[in-house]
């Protein structure tokens, strides 16, 4: 009954859910099919179609769920597989297919469902908007593809999705594409995402070629099953890396650049040009979470060649695993230090996504699947809520986005600041009642106990000081104080803010199933029985652990109140911060510079490399051709001038001595009948003397 | 060469030599009269009897008669200004010199190679009557059918044209 | 006289060439139509005297055909003269002229 986490004997029956699993990505994105169809005006049906659409596919989700969890709390393993050949070539298959396990069901659940809110919550933001139908077109198409990237079992299919995921969000950051801001940072996801999509698809390509099939779970001969694995882990790949070490680090490399990693994390705070429904559900919820859950999908591969101990319990890592962590320690400090100087509501948010994700990042790689997923669950919860409790915030201030003119809308927007508040609470990880608090500790805790390093830990225990911080900066700028604005503030309607409480109760609530008592959530994902215990909690070093992570998320707090309090600073005037170091304030305040370095390295190569090819281009191929046709045109004439002198003046002289030779022959023509007498009788007169002439003897 | 031979070889080529210098178109008319009458002679001196007296059927009384006409039908009684001969008449005398010194010489240079008959044939009209529907009966046929031709042809180009209505 | 020593045959010959020659040159020289046309006329006749002289003094004067071909000669020349008269007094109503020179419509 109770399997180990690292040897699986999947069930090879697909149950009825599991054939009718394609429908929960394809009904979307039919939906997104038929509202492109829609004119302008059909709001009220493209809304009902998406949303519709989406509530349907969270319907078979739950269905899924459902039946995974019966699956497991029956003991047996739930994946079930339902894959086909696309296409035949030469000896090779291209399979796609899907996959349904524990991971998928959680996943689909959260996708669904944080979606269907967002959906709804943007129906009454997109209101005035007059591109309505396609918003909810994109975000349809979005939701579908999102689906797909969860219950792909192909590599190739799942790739097809996550471009087009990436597609959806170009197209939804590009939304108001008139703003040139949002058109050059759409352009810029779009590039950025891009540069870490080769290196995924070079892993996928290098898989496919060494185990001969795409599909990751394949009844024991998938790509990530023991079978190619352990093949995989004994290639060797150059740079002391196995086969299977490249090969994850080329698909991390996707992960980096979708899921905003250093150092592709650029595009996503630039992402925030678009709409903030969109920035809830792609840069919070959901696409950025893609990184991640392929990270985790994958993890066999990552973690293949891990030495064990002799209970099985992992002893060491793997050098991918290692890279995962590093990047997303340092990715969690890197962006929680810019968060501390941003104005830009959104931003903020955004520099946190970031932030957040190098924990899950982290998490996967020093505690596994369970540890980071859970994270991510919870985040997606809290992100969604943060960010759909910014749209309202800037809603009711009428598009006022920057938080040093607002302030006091506690007292104005009371809703908005108790869903808010929740959410950072859950976000900072105040100890017990919030889901986040339980989410960064089993991180924590996995980091205090990695056997590589202690690095991760304490750069990761930081950010979780900067996280309460800054977040504690925002909401007294934005809500204590007094009001900074221009008019007055409103609350925004209700089918805003029943999506934002629905998300803070899930807040709070999610956090129950990871608790060391019940650690329910990663019992599911490791197919282990759950029990409650009280004794979770007696593990060695677990209390002293919460103990200083609530210390730190106090201290953090403590610091951003004594800093901005109650205050309220006017906008002209510098921050509280700044006012105190300065020296630190500025390098956050620019973004580390990250964004400079690459425009001096990346962009003006390029921009460089593209004057060369110009100058080529018009110079050198544009001249080759200029002169080519010059030669032609020089033949052209020299034909034209043989052509009127040689042969049209030779023809035409013809013509004028035939006529002037006819004029003269004609001129014996005189019409008078004595002159052609005259010329006959000469003519006898020849005749005959010729005549007589030749015939002399 | 008897005389009477000269006197009317002298009368014809007179009278041609007339016909064609004298100025008034009757003179001329009549001048080729009497060259007709001469070649008839001339036929008759030959022992062409028919033919002397078709020559005088013919030319004198209907080839002279028309030349008249026609002579009458023209204005021809009216001198041309300008002369009547054209610009141009020495070179046709040339030319008519040219010709017959071409055929003398012809004549001359060949007379030798003439077998000479002196009998007198004995021609009778019952002879040339048979002749002519026996073994020429073709020609006479497709003489008699020119002659209709020309007759009815004369006719019409010299008819008044009736004014066309348009 | 050249003729006193040639035979009787050469003297008519020769009498019709220079009958021919006379009519020719009053064809050519002479600016009226009719005139021409009567130049016509006597080359025809020479021409007959010639064949009825060949008739005369050649061998088998019997076969009658010299004299034929003068019968047919002289009818011809009749017909052609009947038509050419009646050709210029057609072309003296459209022209009003019989003078050879004014007439050269058929000019090429």
């Amino acid at each position: 009954m109770i399997q180990e986490s690292t040897s699986f004997v999947p069930q090879f029956a697909a149950s009825s859910i599991t054939r009718l699993l394609w429908l929960i990505p394809a009904v979307p994105i039919v939906a997104a099919g038929f509202i492109a169809l829609l004119k302008q005006p059909h709001r009220k049906l493209a809304s009902a179609l998406a949303t519709g659409s989406l509530g349907f596919s969270l319907f078979l989700s739950l269905v899924a769920f459902v039946h995974v969890v019966s699956g497991w709390a029956h003991g047996s393993v739930v994946r079930e597989t339902v894959s086909f050949t696309w296409l035949h070539f030469g000896a090779s298959r291209v399979d796609l297919g899907w996959v349904l396990d524990p991971l998928a069901a959680i996943m689909l659940v959260m996708v669904s469902f944080v979606g269907l809110l967002i959906f709804i919550y943007s129906v009454g933001y997109m209101a005035h908007d007059e591109n309505f139908t396609r918003f909810f077109c994109f975000l349809s198409l979005f939701a579908g593809a999102m689906l797909g990237v969860v219950i792909s079992n192909s590599l190739l299919l799942l790739f097809m999705c996550w471009e087009i995921v990436g597609l959806t969000s170009y197209l939804l950051i590009g939304f108001w594409y008139q703003k040139p801001s949002a058109a050059a940072a759409a352009k810029k996801a779009f590039v950025t995402t891009r540069v870490g999509d080769i290196f995924f698809f070079l892993g996928i390509v290098w898989l496919f070629s060494s185990t001969g099939t795409l599909l990751l779970y394949n009844h024991g001969v998938g790509s990530i099953e023991p079978l190619s694995l352990a093949i995989l882990s004994t290639q060797h790949a150059g740079l002391g890396l196995s086969a299977a070490g490249a090969i994850a680090l080329l698909i991390f490399a996707g992960a980096v650049g979708k899921s905003g990693q250093l150092p592709l994390h650029v595009w996503l705070p630039d992402a925030m040009e678009g709409p903030t429904p969109v920035s809830a559900l792609i840069h919070a919820a959901t696409m950025v979470a893609a990184g991640v859950y392929l990270v985790a999908r994958v993890y066999p591969l990552m973690s293949a060649g891990m030495p064990l101990t002799a209970s099985g319990d992992p002893a060491g890592t793997t050098v991918a695993l290692t890279v995962v962590t590093w990047v997303g320690a340092a990715t969690a400090v890197f962006a929680a230090l810019i968060a501390i100087a941003q104005n830009d509501i959104k931003r903020i948010l955004a520099y946190s996504t970031v932030s957040q994700l190098g924990y899950m990042m982290a998490g996967l790689g020093v505690g596994g699947v369970a540890v980071g997923m859970f994270h991510l669950i919870t985040h997606a919860f809290f992100k969604a809520l943060l960010f759909l409790g910014a749209g309202s915030v800037i809603h009711g201030c009428h598009e006022e986005q920057d938080i040093r003119r607002m302030g006091g809308l506690k007292v104005d927007m009371p809703l908005t600041f108790i869903t808010y508040t929740i959410g950072m609470l859950a976000l900072c990880g105040f100890p017990i009642f919030f889901s986040g608090f339980w989410s960064k500790d089993g991180i924590l805790e996995a980091a205090q106990h990695w056997s590589v390093a202690k690095g991760p830990f304490y750069l990761l225990v930081f950010g979780a000081l900067l996280t309460a911080f800054y977040m504690t900066r925002q909401v007294c700028y934005v809500f204590l104080g007094y009001w900074r604005g221009h008019q007055a503030a409103h609350e925004s309607p209700k089918i805003m803010t029943v999506p934002l409480a629905i998300l803070a109760f899930f807040a709070i609530a999610l956090g129950v199933i990871g608790t060391p008592a019940w650690p329910w959530f990663r019992s599911f994902l490791e197919n282990r029985a759950a029990t409650f215990s009280w004794h979770g909690f007696a593990e060695p070093g677990l209390g002293l652990l919460m103990l200083s992570s609530s210390l730190v998320v106090f201290l953090g707090l403590g610091l951003g109140w004594r800093f901005y309090g109650n205050k309220s600073p006017r906008p002209e005037e510098p921050d509280a911060l700044e006012k105190s170091v300065p020296w630190l304030w500025a390098p956050p305040r620019d973004r580390l510079y990250v964004d400079e370095f690459y425009g001096v390295t990346v962009i003006a190569f390029y921009k460089w490399w593209a004057s060369v090819a110009d100058w080529l281009d018009r110079r050198v191929w544009g001249g080759i051709v200029a002169l080519v046709a010059w030669v032609f045109a020089l033949w052209a004439q020299l034909n034209r001038l043989l052509d009127i002198n040689w042969v049209d003046g030779g023809f035409d002289k013809t013509c004028e001595e035939l006529s002037e030779g006819g004029g003269l022959l004609a001129s014996i023509e005189s019409g008078r009948v004595q002159n052609y007498l005259r010329i006959l009788a000469v003519a006898v007169v020849a005749l005959v003397v010729i005549l007589f002439w030749s015939s002399r003897p | 060469m008897t005389p009477i031979f000269y006197l009317l070889a002298a009368l014809t080529l007179a009278g041609g030599l007339a016909s064609v210098l004298l100025k008034h178109l009757v003179h001329c008319a009549l001048a080729v009269t009497v060259a007709f009458a001469g070649l008839a002679l001339l036929f008759l001196q030959l022992d062409a009897q028919f033919a002397g007296f078709a020559q005088i059927l013919v030319y004198i009384g209907a080839v002279a008669i028309l030349i008249v006409f026609a002579i009458l039908l023209t204005r021809g009684s009216d001198l041309p200004k300008g002369g009547v001969f054209s610009k141009t008449w020495f070179l046709g005398l040339i030319i008519a010199a040219a010709v017959f010194a071409v055929m003398g010489w012809a004549v001359l240079a060949s007379v030798s190679a003439i077998p000479q008959q002196n009998t007198v044939p004995s021609v009778t009209v019952h002879d040339i009557g048979s002749a002519l529907v026996g073994r020429y009966v073709l020609p006479l046929e497709i003489l008699a059918l020119l002659l209709t031709a020309a007759t009815i042809g004369a006719v019409i180009v010299a008819m008044h044209e009736k004014a066309r209505p348009r | 006289m050249t003729s006193m020593m040639t035979t009787p045959l050469a003297g008519y010959l020769l009498v019709a060439a220079l009958l021919f020659a006379i009519g020719l040159g009053g064809a050519l020289v002479r600016r009226n139509a009719i005139l021409v046309l009567i130049g016509i006329e006597l080359m025809l006749n020479a021409a007959n005297l010639n064949l009825i002289a060949f008739w005369r003094y050649g061998p088998h004067p019997e076969a009658l055909t010299g004299m034929m071909f003068a019968i047919f000669s002289i009818a011809v020349a009749a017909a052609e003269a009947a038509v050419g008269l009646g050709l210029v007094i057609a072309i003296y109503r459209h022209t009003n002229t019989t003078e050879l020179d004014k007439i050269d419509r058929m000019k090429g």
